[in-house]
């Protein structure tokens, strides 16, 4: 169950956007986030909702994995729209029921705001469900590289992100394993109230506590064996590419956000 | 005789929460190319030899020197190229995200070009029989593949010297001996000096020189042939002796002639199924 939770996330597939450099697929997300501020009538949103769209076609991902993750997101998003129908009182009112009153503008900001919810969760989903996660590190060392002058631990984030990763499963069989025995020794986990459930937590973190210390040491000492002494003169055995695809996405994103400017209102 | 790679004179080490010394005194030499295996039972001091063989800790008092350079402060960087660690624990060694990544990380630490980096990797995979799972994950692969990769990680920098800290004796029967069949082939086609710091006397049976170490003390050197002679003696260290070795004697006992006290279940075996044609 837990295992499908985290690596459900990526979906090895051979698309254009799977292909593409991490790197251009962060710049793009990030500034998509500040593209979509910049809509706000229905010709701009239109261009948003074609714009993701066309991502996600192109990604070639499955849509149950699509909307399979984002079940809880759509609650929040029903909220927001419902938050704005009641609380938005601008604009002649298009529908009344005894007290009950919705205004135009809360209609519109509702739509608008939850559709701009929506998109964002859809754009982020696309990039983790087409890049495996040790990309993203990658990805991400790459573009924070100049904030080394600042003496900001970049490479020291990078690993810390990828070791993080990869003991991920590692984890999971221990608490799984941690969970059989403690089972064993009459500890209730799937069942009886929900305090006791909560307390039966204590004896699964403590051990998994003391063993992750515990290889956390042994895998320091590994790491200096092996002539580990910091990001200073390391070469990097994987290689990011740049390719045309990338500089052809910005592009297209940069021509949406033209787009956006012209006609927003 | 073959010459002396690493010197250890009059070694003396304390863990500084401890009050009795972990080592204690300990002198001997390690030769270029030998197979040595330094055993003892939990507590002899055999792993904080290794520690101390790689810089990880300091000596108290006495030297280390590994091949011509005295390990200090300043030398630990270069004897550390000299020497190739594997430690126990297959997942707590095994840093890279994927198979490729963890043989790299050693290369990547050394500041080797990416063109060389791959070509090493490559190689020191295919030295282990590890060259399909270039991509493979930790989780989808056994301890004994994880060993593997971890003695490929070791290779790819070219030590002279590869230390066995317990490497086998968290793995399976069958992942215990694909490890060991992998370090004698790399011993006998790469010439590589290899120590081994066990208490699985099998193991310790196939070196060619052994050291027994108790309280943190030398106890004996020699070859184990001669180790396994002191019966007795090792089994009152907290050590067994082989099976094939305590069944030898067995059958002496019984007396049914077998020439010598086999270190091997297959050289045993050998003589009783060929004995009594000979009769």
């Amino acid at each position: 169950m837990m295992e499908k939770m985290i690596f459900g996330r990526y979906v090895p597939a051979d698309s254009v956007i799977h292909r593409m450099d991490p790197r251009s697929k962060l710049l793009i997300v990030l500034l998509f986030v500040c593209v979509v501020f910049l809509a706000n009538n229905a010709i701009t949103y239109g261009a948003l909702v074609v714009y993701t769209l066309l991502m996600l076609a192109m990604s070639k991902v499955p849509m149950r994995f699509v909307f399979g993750g984002l079940k809880l997101v759509f609650i929040l998003i029903i909220f927001t729209f419902l938050m704005h129908i009641f609380l938005t009182r601008e604009g002649p009112v298009i529908f009344e029921l005894g007290w009950f009153k919705v205004y135009e503008e809360g209609l519109r900001q509702g739509i608008f705001i939850s559709l701009r919810f929506f998109l964002l969760i859809l754009i982020t989903s696309i990039l983790t469900l087409t890049t495996a996660p040790i990309a993203i590190t990658d990805g991400l060392e790459s573009l924070l590289g100049p904030l080394k002058k600042l003496k900001f631990p970049v490479h020291e984030l990078a690993l810390m992100m990828s070791i993080a990763l990869r003991f991920i499963p590692t984890l999971m069989e221990e608490t799984d394993k941690i969970m059989k025995a403690q089972s064993a020794r009459g500890v209730e986990f799937s069942s009886g109230p929900v305090k006791d459930r909560v307390m039966a937590i204590i004896p699964l973190l403590i051990p998994l506590f003391v063993s992750s210390f515990k290889r956390a040491e042994e895998l320091a000492t590994a790491m200096e064996a092996r002539g580990y002494r910091g990001g200073d003169g390391r070469t990097r055995y994987r290689k990011l590419v740049w390719s045309g695809i990338d500089t052809l996405m910005l592009l297209l994103l940069l021509a949406l956000t033209i787009l956006l400017i012209i006609f927003r209102t | 005789m073959k010459n002396s790679l690493v010197q250890i004179r009059n070694l003396s080490f304390k863990y500084d929460e401890h009050a009795d010394y972990a080592l204690k005194d300990v002198t001997f030499d390690i030769y270029e190319g030998e197979w040595l295996a330094i055993v003892g039972h939990n507590g002899s001091g055999k792993s904080t030899m290794a520690k101390l063989l790689n810089g990880l800790n300091f000596p108290k008092e006495g030297s280390i020197t590994v091949d011509n350079l005295l390990l200090s402060e300043e030398t630990v960087w270069d004897i550390r190229d000299k020497i190739g660690m594997v430690f126990q624990n297959p997942d707590n060694q095994f840093v890279g995200t994927t198979v490729q990544d963890d043989v790299a990380f050693g290369l990547e630490n050394h500041g080797i070009e990416r063109e060389e980096m791959i070509k090493r990797v490559h190689d020191a995979l295919e030295s282990v029989k590890m060259e399909e799972f270039l991509d493979q994950e930790p989780h989808h692969l056994s301890g004994g593949q994880k060993q593997r990769v971890a003695i490929a990680g070791v290779l790819a920098l070219r030590p002279n010297i590869i230390v066995l800290d317990e490497a086998t004796s968290m793995l399976d029967p069958r992942g215990r001996e694909e490890v060991l069949e992998t370090i004698r082939q790399l011993k006998a086609s790469q010439e590589m000096t290899v120590i081994s710091i066990t208490h699985d006397l099998e193991e310790a049976a196939k070196a060619d020189r052994m050291i027994v170490m108790n309280k943190g003390q030398l106890y004996r050197e020699g070859s184990p042939e001669d180790i396994f002679q002191l019966d007795e003696e090792l089994i009152s260290l907290g050590l067994d002796i082989p099976f094939p070795v305590k069944m030898s004697k067995m059958l002496k006992a019984l007396n049914i002639p077998v020439s010598k006290h086999h270190l091997s279940e297959e050289e045993l075996v050998e003589e009783l199924w060929t004995s009594h044609s000979k009769m």
